[in-house]
């Protein structure tokens, strides 16, 4: 029997035993609804209430500055279309990366479509937005910056509190899809300069379904949501009360262990990396240093990404890959495309994010497993000449 | 998303590989589109002896190819000319919609390896074979 490795946690993460366990009475005996007025849903109210002030305290926010959401995509959503209607009279001038998740890219198209401008910042070869270009692309109608922490296909991190202080300095507001980076590196909204920060349950070990959108006091966006005024007027509909329960767990949870687990999955993902970089004609994408702890991604040359993840996943490994091949659309993935790589060459990429639960045999198995596979399937490729 | 028999033929691909002193090779597709099949055929009295590929793609590439060597092998050229597209997605009990455009593929490159082996007995191929494509054009792409 093979073995199993789950290396696709940029994908999604195990529910953690702690969140599971923070979660459970919620789901049975604390059913109340917290916006009802007898006792019983006041204990409903105060673990929501307390989940908010977790969360907090883990992005150095305060509680009223933090929102639930269904997840980083309503977040991202909420970020750029509120914003938009807040200050659109006062312009219409967005500025965010051509590296963004589909969550951001597809809302600032959107956008475009209702008579917005929107930059689409280039990025380095290693997926690096640029401050300089930051600063170089901001116009006096210029009402918003979002740019990601972290890049979910090649782990690159992005100088945002550098980006968030020249934001501040122009007076535009800025927002950080930070679904990947909150919980695998510190996150500080202070430190950032950020207005807006969304951040997913899922990717580090809490509930799927949940996420929250930072909004900084005194800004107010409107709601994208409207119905009974729950979250303060801003985000109606009944408050998932297990799912912001299990989030703020997984988060403090997370929060606390990062000091001994970021090293931990660095040293484990530098091994992988070496390793795999032996394969000839393979190339790392993505920083070298200043990316995810976890993140580890390639192409190899002559073969085809949806291939190498579908025979990995015979081999029990669940990895992923931006080919065109293995997604809807005609492209590799754009992220690939935007640090310069050609078509060809992206369409053989894989992605092997680790995270809490893998070890060394893990990684031994991968670099046992992923050569076997590529150096398979180029045997295959009429590209590869041996 | 896969059938167990296209996940079959893309984990023990049959025919793969090169036909050696082969008289009909044809290749469809480009890197930039992210497929690439090489089929390559010994034809004798006008039957398919033996024919091999080599496929650069996806996991339903690789299938269709495998499948497509499998429903020729040992068929006369005129059998092998009436192989569509859809009889390869068929016996692969059907391909998920995006990836219908790589049957379409597997039946050009036995087309294109068919058209070779004629060019290489002096006959004209199209008004046989057709004029086939490279598999890779935009109506085809748009596909995916």
């Amino acid at each position: 029997m093979s073995r199993f490795v789950y290396a696709d946690h940029a994908a999604t993460t195990a529910l953690s035993d702690t969140a599971l366990n923070a979660m459970l009475p919620y789901l049975k005996e604390e059913y109340g609804n917290p916006s009802s007025l007898y006792r019983f849903a006041g204990r409903a109210k105060a673990a929501l209430e307390q989940a908010r002030a977790d969360v907090a305290a883990c992005l150095n926010a305060k509680p009223e500055e933090i929102y639930f959401t269904s997840g980083g995509t309503e977040s991202d959503n909420w970020a750029l279309r509120g914003v938009a209607e807040l200050r659109g009279k006062k312009g219409k001038h967005i500025i965010t990366s051509a590296i963004e998740h589909h969550a951001v890219l597809h809302t600032a198209q959107y956008l475009e479509k209702q008579g917005f401008e929107v930059t689409y910042l280039p990025v380095d070869a290693q997926g690096r937005v640029s401050p300089a270009d930051v600063e170089a692309a901001l116009r006096p109608d210029t009402i918003l910056v979002s740019i990601m922490a972290a890049n979910n296909e090649i782990g690159t991190i992005q100088p945002i509190g550098e980006i968030g202080a020249i934001a501040r300095r122009a007076g535009v507001l800025f927002h950080t899809d930070a679904v990947q980076a909150v919980g695998h590196i510190p996150v500080d909204v202070e430190a950032w300069n950020v207005d807006l920060l969304s951040l997913s349950g899922h990717k580090f070990h809490g509930p799927k379904g949940v996420g929250v959108l930072y909004m900084r006091k005194p800004l107010r966006l409107p709601p994208l949501i409207h119905g009974g005024g729950q979250e303060k007027g801003r985000r109606s509909g009944t408050e998932n009360v297990a799912g912001a329960v299990g989030l703020a767990a997984a988060l403090k949870e997370a929060a606390a262990g990062l000091e001994t687990e970021a090293p931990r999955l660095c040293a484990l993902r530098d091994r992988l990396i070496d390793g795999l970089l032996q394969i000839p004609k393979s190339r790392l994408t993505g920083p070298r240093d200043g990316r995810l702890p976890g993140s580890a991604s390639f192409v190899f040359e002559c073969i085809e990404g949806e291939s190498i993840l579908l025979r990995l996943d015979n081999a029990g490994i669940c990895s992923s890959s931006g080919s065109a091949c293995s997604s809807a659309s005609l492209d590799p993935s754009h992220v690939l495309l935007a640090i310069g790589l050609p078509h060809e060459i992206a369409h053989g990429s894989v992605r092997l994010t680790l995270g809490r639960e893998n070890t060394d045999a893990d990684v031994d198995y991968l670099l046992e497993t992923v050569p076997k596979v590529v150096a398979g399937l180029r045997e295959m490729s009429p590209l590869w000449e041996g | 998303m896969y059938s167990e028999k296209v996940m079959d033929h893309f984990s023990n691909p049959r025919n793969m590989g090169e036909v050696p002193d082969a008289n009909a090779v044809g290749q469809v597709g480009n890197p930039k589109c992210g497929d690439i099949m090489k089929m390559t055929m010994k034809i004798e009295n006008g039957v398919i002896q033996d024919v091999k590929f080599k496929t650069f793609g996806c996991g339903a590439a690789v299938a269709t190819s495998s499948m497509a060597t499998e429903l020729v092998k040992g068929k006369t050229i005129e059998e092998a000319l009436q192989l569509t597209n859809a009889a390869v997605a068929e016996a692969l009990d059907g391909l998920p919609p995006q990836k219908l455009h790589c049957s379409v593929l597997a039946e050009e490159a036995i087309k294109a390896a068919l058209s070779d082996y004629y060019t290489r007995q002096g006959i004209d191929p199209v008004p046989i074979v057709g004029a086939g494509c490279d598999g890779c054009c935009d109506s085809c792409c748009s596909h995916h």
